[in-house]
C-alpha cells in the first residue's frame, strides 16, 4: 500500500499509548520487527496489573482455601470468594452462588452438558445449536446424544455468516430441550443477535446457553439483561490467566443439577454410607480451586473496568472499520463473515495463497494472526474453504499495527502470488 | 530467518506449477494425507513397474510447502525402487528435522530446496505429509495419514 496513505487515528477518548505501556508483552520485537499482536480472539495478552496480582498473592497470601483457620487461609479465601463478588458484578448475576469457576469456557459447557443435560434427555429430545459453533459448543453436546439418544440440531448460517433466524424458528419445537448458541463467533466475528432467539426460546420454556467466551472481553455482558439460562466465559481471552473461566447458571437450574465432579470441597459430610454435597457454588468445585487463576481474573476485570467496557467496545469498533477497509483495498484478498454487527475478527483469504503461508510471512515481519480451521471446522465447510487466516484485535492494538498488516500481507503477495 | 531459505525459487514455482497433478486412474496404490493443523489433504497416487514406481501423481489442497514438497516428490521417485524410495524418505526425513544431518545435497537435486523448511519448525510437517503419505500408498494402508 502507498505509504503517503494517512493513518486514521481514534475519535474515542482512549489512551492507546499509555495501555500499551501495562502489556509488558508488547514491548518486545519479533523476527527483529517491533510485534504486532493479532491472535487476540485465540489468547489476548496480560498487563501488569493482572500479572503483579498472582505473584503479590503467591508471595504473601497463599494457602488453600474454605479449610484452615489460619490467617493465611483466610486471605486466600477472601481473595477467591471476592473474586466471584468481582465476577458477579462484572456479568451483573443477581447472586455469587450462580458463579461456579471452571477452567475454561469449554468444561463450562462440558460441566452444563453432563451435568444439566445428559440427566433430563431422552430419544425424541433434541439440543438446537447453529452452524457457528466453536467445537466447543458442539462436541459436547454430541457426547450428550450418544449417551442419552437425543438428537443434536443446527441452525443453518447465511454467506454473510448469520444464523438464519427463519430455520431457527422452524427448527425450534416442543422437542427442543436447549438452545446453546455463541453470543460471538470466533471464527468469523459475527455478533449474534441473541436477544431474539433467547425470546423465542423462553416463549417455548427452552432454556438458553450462552458461549460468550468471544463477548465478554469485547463489551459490556449483563447475563439477567439477555436472560439467558448459562454463560460461559474464559479468563484468558480477558487479559486474564489461563485454566480459569466462568460458568453462570440460572440458581434454580444449578440447584436442581448433580455435581459432575467428586471430591473435597463439593461435600458437606463424607461417609460410606452416605455423602451430602456441598451449596451452591461449591457444590460444582470439587478439589483444590485455582485461587491464583481467581485472582487474576479478579485483577483482569478490574483492569478492564478501569477502562470501560463501553470505551473498549466502541474503539474495537474503530479498529475494525479501519482495519476491514484497508484488508477491501489489498488485490484477491476476501473477507469470510460479513455480518451486519462484528466484533473485531477478521477471517480472510487471500487469491493464490493458502493461509499457512500468509501465517509464516506474516510472522517474519513480526505481524501474529491465526491461521487454520480457528476450531469451527462446519464454518469453513459450509464456505469451502480448508482454512482461513484470522485478524483478531484488541484494545491495545492501533491503526498503525493494522497498517503493519496489510504491509506484511503485500510482502506475502509479492513473494508467492 | 530468512524467508527466502523456505520460499526458494525451486518451491515457489512448484506451488505454482505443480508437476504430476490429478488422479490417476487405475492406479495401483493411492493413500491419503491430512494435517488437521492447518487443512492440508492430498491423495497420493501410485503406479508400479514390478519393484519400481512408473508414475506418481496426487491432487489435494494445501499450502505452498505441502504443494511444492508433494509436486517434487512425484518427480523424485519416478523410476525408483521400492528400497531407493525407502532411503530417500529417510534422507528427507533427516533433512527436515535434523540441523547437522548427514544428507548429501548435491544427490538430492531439487529435493535440497527442502532443506530451508528445518529453520521453521511449525512448518515441517506440511513438508512431510505428502512423504509419510507415500509410505503409506506403498504399504497399501487403508487408514488415511494425519500428521497429528
Amino acid at each position: 500500500m502507498s505509504a503517503a496513505q494517512p493513518t486514521m487515528t481514534s475519535t474515542t477518548a482512549l489512551d492507546v499509548a499509555s495501555i500499551r505501556r501495562d502489556f509488558p508483552i508488547l514491548e518486545q520485537r519479533i523476527n527483529g520487527k517491533p510485534l504486532v499482536y493479532l491472535d487476540n480472539a485465540a489468547s489476548s495478552q496480560r498487563p501488569r496489573a493482572v500479572i503483579d496480582a498472582i505473584r503479590s498473592y503467591y508471595e504473601t497470601d497463599h494457602a488453600n482455601v474454605h479449610r484452615g483457620v489460619h490467617t493465611l487461609s483466610q486471605r486466600a479465601t477472601d481473595a477467591y470468594e471476592g473474586a466471584r463478588d468481582i465476577v458477579r458484578n462484572f456479568i451483573n448475576a443477581g447472586d455469587t452462588r450462580e458463579i461456579i469457576f471452571v477452567r475454561g469456557t469449554t468444561e463450562a459447557i462440558n460441566l452444563v452438558a453432563q451435568s444439566y443435560a445428559r440427566p433430563r434427555l431422552g430419544p425424541g429430545d433434541e439440543i438446537l445449536i447453529s452452524a457457528l459453533e466453536h467445537h466447543a459448543n458442539i462436541v459436547p453436546w454430541q457426547l450428550v446424544c450418544e449417551h442419552t439418544g437425543a438428537a443434536l440440531k443446527v441452525i443453518p448460517i447465511d454467506r454473510h455468516g448469520e444464523i438464519q433466524y427463519e430455520a431457527f424458528e422452524r427448527l425450534i419445537g416442543p422437542r427442543t430441550k436447549l438452545l446453546a448458541l455463541a453470543h460471538v463467533s470466533n471464527a468469523l466475528g459475527t455478533i449474534v443477535p441473541v436477544d431474539k432467539f433467547i425470546a423465542r426460546a423462553r416463549e417455548l420454556g427452552v432454556p438458553v446457553l450462552l458461549d460468550g467466551a468471544q463477548a465478554v472481553p469485547h463489551g459490556p455482558v449483563d447475563v439477567r439483561a439477555l436472560d439467558c439460562d448459562f454463560y460461559c466465559f474464559s479468563a484468558h481471552k480477558m487479559c486474564g490467566p489461563t485454566g480459569i473461566g466462568v460458568l453462570y447458571g440460572r440458581r434454580e437450574l444449578l440447584e436442581e443439577m448433580p455435581p459432575w465432579q467428586g471430591g473435597g470441597d463439593m461435600i458437606l459430610t463424607v461417609s460410606f454410607e452416605k455423602t451430602t454435597y456441598n451449596q451452591l457454588p461449591w457444590k460444582f468445585e470439587a478439589g483444590t480451586p485455582h485461587i491464583s487463576g481467581a485472582v487474576g481474573l479478579a485483577a483482569a476485570i478490574r483492569y478492564l473496568q478501569s477502562i470501560g467496557m463501553e470505551r473498549i467496545a466502541r474503539y474495537e469498533r474503530e479498529l475494525l472499520a479501519y482495519a476491514t477497509e484497508r484488508l477491501q483495498e489489498v488485490p484477491g484478498l476476501k473477507i469470510i463473515g460479513t455480518a451486519a454487527q462484528k466484533a473485531a475478527v477478521i477471517s480472510f483469504t487471500l487469491e493464490g495463497i493458502h493461509p499457512h503461508d500468509i501465517g509464516t510471512i506474516l510472522d517474519t515481519e513480526g505481524v501474529a494472526i491465526r491461521t487454520g480451521h480457528h476450531c469451527a471446522m462446519p464454518v469453513m465447510d459450509f464456505f469451502q474453504v480448508p482454512a482461513t487466516a484470522r485478524a483478531s484485535l484488541a484494545f491495545y492494538n492501533t491503526f498503525e499495527e493494522i497498517d503493519r498488516l496489510i504491509a506484511a500481507l503485500e510482502r506475502a503477495r509479492s513473494l508467492l502470488s | 530467518m530468512d524467508l527466502k531459505d523456505l520460499y526458494r525459487d525451486v518451491i515457489v514455482d512448484h506451488n505454482r506449477n505443480p508437476r504430476n497433478f490429478g488422479k490417476l486412474e487405475a492406479a495401483d496404490s493411492h493413500a491419503e494425507g491430512h494435517n488437521p493443523l492447518c487443512g492440508d489433504r492430498l491423495t497420493l497416487y501410485v503406479n508400479f513397474d514390478g519393484d519400481r514406481i512408473r508414475e506418481a501423481k496426487f491432487e489435494g489442497s494445501g499450502c505452498a510447502i505441502s504443494v511444492a514438497s508433494a509436486s517434487l516428490l512425484t518427480e523424485a521417485v519416478k523410476g525408483k525402487s521400492r528400497e531407493e524410495v525407502r532411503r530417500l524418505f529417510d534422507q528427507i526425513h533427516a533433512l527436515l528435522t535434523q540441523h547437522d544431518a548427514d544428507v548429501d545435497l548435491a544427490g538430492l537435486g531439487k529435493l535440497a530446496a527442502l532443506s530451508g523448511v528445518r529453520e521453521f519448525p511449525a512448518r515441517v510437517k506440511c513438508a512431510s505429509l505428502c512423504w509419510h503419505t507415500l509410505n503409506a500408498a506403498l504399504s497399501n494402508a487403508t487408514q488415511p495419514v494425519s500428521t497429528e
